[in-house]
């Protein structure tokens, strides 16, 4: 920080000097007035082209020194197999257009300065050099034909379907929270959904005319997920548009209120692994929004836990099915499914069966 | 030589005008609903430049914010009132108005309206030698739906809900559902508004522009002796006239959504505690819809400024542009493609992976025409004899900003990467380098290069080194750090970053020098409005041609009148660029100077267009003048 203040006020200062210099020069200026072709031959002229000079070299300086300085701040190594992937890509890539917007720069600020005006000078006629130009038409187009093809390399497998087996999460998102949603640990399939059926309690629409809904489970603190097995997202939205950005993993995909997304990743480092490897014990993962939604979007966060499967297994099955929480909403269980449903409800005698049902009728009549 | 021939003209110039204007326009036909060509272009100019202050403005405010979040904006509450909360705090809602309203009003009302319609207006019959537009009717309707167009965006600023406040994209749903936020109320509905009187203000202008160029260029102006500048607006014209109406089309779709309940935009919503009905729309065909002007608007708004450049570029460093044909040829296919690369806005809102794949690959291609640009400029400075005005430094540092702006597109460009980076301040940089920052000086070189044929005045050159200097330098400061805090994951339009840990407690002081370098920069721009105003009424009388320039509009009187010219409108019988050419007695030779002129200097070729130029002088077809009107 003081670094940077010293060097905020150095470079400040010496403007504020410069504007000072040539406003009593603008004064100057006002008494002999300057005509024809000796104008350009000036100090002001060549003071400009110094001035290129100094700004490539300072610039260059500076450009180096905050970079350097700017490198501890930048996300540590991703956390995901495809994630290490396009790091590298995008380093490369960097160090390439890097390398080339500082060319051409120094060309056009030295050229700026050494063809200043001089008098008597005649400037070269030079309208065209085909050869010259088929060169540089055609280099680029290489370099980036190259770019684009190792890009899409990584793009088409990063956007391949999911291996089978990825373990699968939903993630909603809703002004302003995500809800993550897990496809229970029974039968492991996330279960139909409809945005009609939301209210308070079932957040996520489960639709319980659908057997495999019956062991979903929600969150609204924290998306667990196991380490080094493929994990697939799927994504919607109940609102408005929203993006899933999981920086540490290098994820990220909007959610469209009525037309789902996913992504999927390989996560390779626990939580634990990163606090160890970071010096960070608060160390957490997250997931942030990064597609406005309105006035919360900044805060819009989600934890993710990544974890051994052994201890991810064992959270799951600590978390309570939707509809053993809100035992209600069996009502909506067709009847050919109530016997397997009943495996979630509190376990009751047969009276009490019918006096939930008939609570539950009337608590989701007073909910729609 | 012709500047002679036209200063003799002078003296017959009362005589020709008295006999062409029946009578004086009032006031209010002269300066308000004027259909000069040059009234028009000055209107928007000064239009474009109060938008360009309201804009700034509102992007210092949220540097505020972002710069020091622990701030008291107390001292703001005169100016946005209840907006600053009892604690001094900006308020969320209102911090994301300031973003989309300074999106919006930077893109569309500075940088399309005030640039294009500026220089479009101003130099298009100017340099193709003709009186005026086609239509001065249609011109003067342009101004005046972009007037009610800005009138409206003004007043959505006061409204008790405030402003468009989802981004300047304006995404449906969140700016369809006045439930979900409050800048989707009144405000949005004014945004559109003012939007579809806009674009019908870009349409009439476009249509205006195209078939100026096409119709009305004097004798011997063939489409290969046209100014770069007018291929630029020509192919400006052509783009906004394709992509504009599409635009348009979203927008009157979102109205309906919003207001009479259909549902192109909406499916499956569930807010503020109910169901909506709404079913099968796509919030996604929004964004195709959106993109599909949304691209070419960046061109929209970088050609003109490239134009610009390339004429101030080979006037001062007294040189042909490099690779003339070249030019025209990267312009063209810059048009052409702008219009098959929309969907790199979208690589990661759920579209189809292959149609990111054929869009990344389209993308990279528009690389290539916008790198042998830059090629060009670069080599038209090599070997020249440079003059640095303040239009020519304007020029250069918008050649920088191009160059290094550009060169990240590469990597946005590349959708692998975009999934980490899309939506980071790495974009903002981008965007902000390649076409805000670049566009912007694009403007500003112009209007340093082509006052004194405006206003009849030179500008202060010194005051305008200052300014380039400090403008240059705080834009690199602002935008040049960004590219970091976007390579650290930093998402855009965040009001704050404190609930994130990756984002919590770093970059701070970046995030502080940055806005200070944004108010420095802000205040600079005073400088060149004290200069405007100032050389306007006290600026050193100019020459008829004081950059000594080839083109046209430098035959006028210094002041031209209506009609631009006072006698005949000079026949063209070379290309625009030729600057030092071997021996010639001067170091430039206007267009309207004929090959049988300049012996000493033709090359063989040359030679042999002179018995050319007998039939070049005996066309008389676009003289309006000459019709009896």
């Amino acid at each position: 920080m003081v670094y940077i203040v010293g060097l905020v006020s150095i470079v400040f200062l010496a403007l504020a000097f410069m504007v000072f210099g040539r406003l009593t020069n603008v004064m100057k200026g006002v008494s002999t007035p300057e005509q024809g072709e000796e104008q350009y031959g000036s100090t002001s002229n060549k003071l400009n082209g110094a001035m290129f000079m100094v700004f490539l070299i300072g610039g260059v300086i500076a450009a180096t020194w905050s970079f350097i300085h700017s490198t501890q701040y930048f996300l540590p190594q991703a956390s995901s197999e495809h994630g290490r992937r396009t790091d590298t890509l995008f380093w490369v890539s960097m160090a390439i257009v890097t390398g080339s917007a500082l060319l051409t720069n120094i060309f056009l600020f030295y050229f700026a300065f050494k063809y200043q005006y001089k008098n008597g000078k005649r400037a070269t006629y030079y309208p065209e050099n085909h050869k010259l130009e088929l060169y540089w038409t055609v280099t680029p187009a290489v370099v980036m034909a190259l770019m684009v093809f190792t890009g899409w390399q990584a793009w088409r497998d990063i956007m391949s379907e999911a291996p089978a087996g990825a373990q699968e999460v939903e993630l909603i998102g809703k002004q302003f929270n995500w809800i993550a949603r897990y496809p229970g640990v029974d039968n492991n399939k996330l279960g139909n959904y409809n945005y009609k059926l939301i209210d308070n309690n079932n957040d996520t629409g489960i639709d319980f005319s659908d057997e495999n809904a019956f062991d979903d489970f929600t969150s609204t603190t924290e998306l667990h997920i196991p380490v080094g097995k493929p994990v697939l997202i799927r994504i919607r939205a109940r609102d408005v548009l929203h993006s899933v950005f999981i920086p540490h993993m290098r994820v990220k995909m909007d959610a469209v209120p009525g037309m789902p997304t996913r992504f999927w990743f390989k996560p390779e480092k626990t939580t634990e692994q990163m606090r160890n490897e970071t010096g960070n014990q608060a160390f957490k993962y997250e997931i942030a929004c990064t597609e406005v939604c309105g006035r919360n979007h900044f805060a819009m966060r989600l934890n993710l836990v990544v974890e051994d499967e052994g201890s991810w297994k064992k959270w799951c099955a600590e978390q309570k099915p939707l509809l053993t929480s809100f035992p209600e909403y069996a009502s909506r269980v067709p009847a050919n499914l109530k016997a397997k449903a009943a495996k979630y409800l509190p376990t009751v005698d047969s009276t009490a069966t019918a006096s939930v049902g008939s609570v539950a009728g009337s608590g989701s009549a007073s909910l729609r | 030589m012709a500047t002679e021939s036209a200063v003799s003209t002078l003296s017959v110039h009362d005589a020709e005008h008295d006999h062409h204007d029946h009578e004086e326009l009032s006031f209010l036909r002269k300066y308000v609903f004027a259909e000069d060509h040059k009234t028009i272009a000055k209107q928007y100019l000064i239009s474009g430049i109060i938008w360009a202050i309201i804009g700034i403005s509102f992007s210092v405010i949220f540097r505020l914010q972002l710069g020091f979040p622990q701030m008291k904006l107390g001292f703001l509450r005169p100016l946005i009132g209840n907006w600053i909360d009892e604690s001094g705090k900006l308020d969320p809602n209102f911090y994301l108005a300031l973003v989309t309203m300074h999106g919006t009003i930077m893109v569309f009302f500075v940088l399309t309206a005030g640039l294009s319609g500026t220089f479009s207006n101003f130099l298009i019959p100017l340099q193709i030698g003709a009186r005026d537009m086609a239509s001065g009717f249609l011109n003067m309707l342009s101004y005046w739906f972009f007037f009610m167009a800005s009138m409206l965006m003004f007043a959505s600023l006061f409204l008790e809900t405030g402003p468009a406040a989802g981004g300047w994209v304006v995404y449906p749903p969140l700016s369809a559902l006045p439930q979900a936020h409050l800048g989707s109320q009144m405000g949005m509905t004014l945004w559109l508004s003012s939007m579809a009187l806009f674009i019908v203000s870009q349409l009439l202008g476009g249509i205006n522009y195209i078939t100026t160029v096409i119709n009305l260029r004097t004798r011997g102006m063939s489409f290969s002796k046209l100014p770069l500048t007018i291929w630029a607006f020509f192919l400006t014209a052509i783009l906004g006239l394709i992509s504009f109406p599409v635009l348009l089309s979203a927008a009157l779709l979102l109205i309906f959504d919003r207001s009479f309940g259909t549902s192109f935009f909406l499916s499956e919503i569930y807010v503020a505690g109910e169901a909506l009905p709404n079913v099968g729309g796509s919030p996604i065909l929004f964004q195709h819809l959106f993109w599909f002007l949304g691209h070419p608007e960046v061109y929209i708004v970088m050609l003109p400024a490239l134009g610009i450049t390339s004429e101030v570029i080979a006037t001062n460093s007294r040189k042909p542009i490099f690779g003339y044909r070249a030019m025209i040829a990267s312009m063209m296919g810059i048009a052409f493609l702008a219009f098959i690369v929309w969907a790199h806005h979208m690589f990661v809102t759920g579209m189809n992976p292959f149609l990111g794949s054929v869009f990344m690959f389209l993308t990279l291609i528009i690389a290539v025409p916008s790198a042998v640009k830059a090629f060009n400029y670069i080599t038209t400075l090599w070997r020249g004899n440079i003059r640095f005005t303040p239009g020519m430094l304007f020029s250069i540092g918008l050649v920088s900003f191009f160059i290094s702006g550009g060169v990240t597109g590469l990597i946005l460009g590349n959708s692998a990467l975009d999934i980490q980076l899309h939506d980071t301040y790495f974009v903002v940089a981008h965007f902000h380098l390649v076409m805000g920052a670049s566009s912007a000086f694009g403007l500003l070189a112009g209007v340093y290069h082509w006052f004194p044929k405006m206003f009849g005045r030179m500008m202060n050159e010194k005051l305008g080194y200052v300014h380039f200097w400090l403008s240059f330098i705080g834009i690199y400061c602002i935008f040049f750090p960004m590219h970091y805090i976007g390579i650290a994951g930093f998402p855009r339009r965040y009001y704050a970053f404190t609930a994130n840990d990756f984002t919590k407690n770093i970059f701070q002081d970046m995030n502080s020098f940055i806005s200070i370098v944004a108010i420095v920069t802000f205040s600079a721009q005073f400088l060149f409005l004290y200069n405007f105003v100032n050389s306007l009424i006290r600026g050193k009388k100019a020459t008829q041609n004081p950059w000594q320039s080839n083109t046209l509009e430098w035959t006028t009187p210094v002041v031209p009148g209506h009609g631009n010219w006072p006698g005949e409108i000079p026949a063209v019988y070379r290309w625009p660029y030729d600057y030092s050419k071997p021996g010639a007695q001067n170091d430039f030779i206007p267009q309207n100077v004929p090959y049988s002129a300049t012996p000493e200097s033709n090359l063989p070729h040359e030679n042999e267009l002179i018995s050319l130029e007998k039939a070049i002088e005996a066309q008389n077809y676009n003289d309006q003048f000459k019709q009896p009107h």
